[in-house]
């Protein structure tokens, strides 16, 4: 286990996506990219980890207690699709300044720009590349 | 040439042939960029997750598509999460069927889909004879 990093230093990702191997790979594209990353499988599990329920009460603090610095979510997702997950995320007065990015397969501009209106940072196509993560952690420090 | 040197030209050379008949693409590449001396098994990982979940994507594409009443919205679910994955791993040949196999799904097209299923099943065990081959282990 590296020492490198003390806990505060590093931003704290929540990562959201129904295809196990894609939760995979953008798991460990955060990692390379100094990320510490938790995964959800889907809309439900993500809000429950960030202390959001379906009657809106927010816990003060989530499941461990350690603050996410940003999300990113899937768009096509069964049950709750990822601009849904967004869209609660920008309704709680908790968790609205969080940075939330969208990542899709499918390049829709009316998607992209509907995401975009409803507060997301960015609109990412998959399959992520590593360089493309990168940037995205850049834009997290500064 | 040591032993190591051997391997990894020999890799190198195998590797650029699946690149040039099609069968990966570059997001195979950006997958063996992730491994790291952190993490030196992490592409058998994630290929092995691969076919597991593809084996399960089969199953049921070939029962949804067995069904009196098809519905082909699950169908297309289905396929949408194979084409995600075969995408994310660089298996070009496997994506590009599933294309296809999206657009049958809209026309509701039987015979369309049965053929792409049987086309994607092939693909699918090129590519992971091909991959098994490649990283010399049965995965």
């Amino acid at each position: 286990m590296s020492a490198e990093y003390h806990e505060e230093d590093v931003p704290h990702v929540l990562a959201v996506d129904d295809n196990i191997i894609d939760r995979k790979l953008v798991e460990k594209l955060l990692k390379t990219s100094s990320c510490r990353v938790t995964t959800a499988e889907n809309g439900m599990r993500a809000l429950e980890y960030l202390g959001l329920r379906e009657n809106h009460q927010q816990n003060h603090c989530n499941n461990n207690g350690s603050k996410v610095n940003m999300i990113i979510t899937d768009y096509c997702m069964p049950g709750m699709t990822g601009y849904e997950l967004l869209q609660k995320i920008k309704e709680s007065s908790v968790l609205k300044d969080v940075p939330v990015v969208i990542m899709s397969s499918e390049n829709v501009e009316t998607r992209m720009n509907e995401c975009l209106e409803m507060g997301a940072q960015t609109f990412m196509l998959k399959p992520l590349k590593l360089a493309d993560v990168k940037k995205l952690r850049h834009q997290l420090t500064t | 040439m040591d032993v190591v040197s051997q391997l990894q030209r020999q890799f190198v050379e195998h590797a650029t042939s699946l690149y040039r008949e099609g069968y990966l693409d570059d997001q195979f590449t950006q997958l063996l960029k992730l491994q790291d001396e952190s993490n030196p098994d992490f592409v058998v990982e994630v290929v092995s997750l691969f076919f597991e979940d593809t084996e399960k994507l089969l199953n049921n594409l070939t029962t949804a598509l067995q069904q009196e009443s098809i519905d082909y919205k699950q169908v297309d679910a289905h396929v949408h999460q194979f084409k995600g994955s075969s995408s994310s791993i660089g298996a070009q040949r496997v994506k590009n069927v599933c294309v296809v196999f999206r657009n049958y799904c809209d026309e509701k097209n039987l015979d369309g889909c049965l053929v792409c299923l049987e086309q994607a099943k092939n693909e699918y065990l090129l590519v992971r004879n091909k991959l098994e081959a490649l990283f010399n282990v049965s995965l």
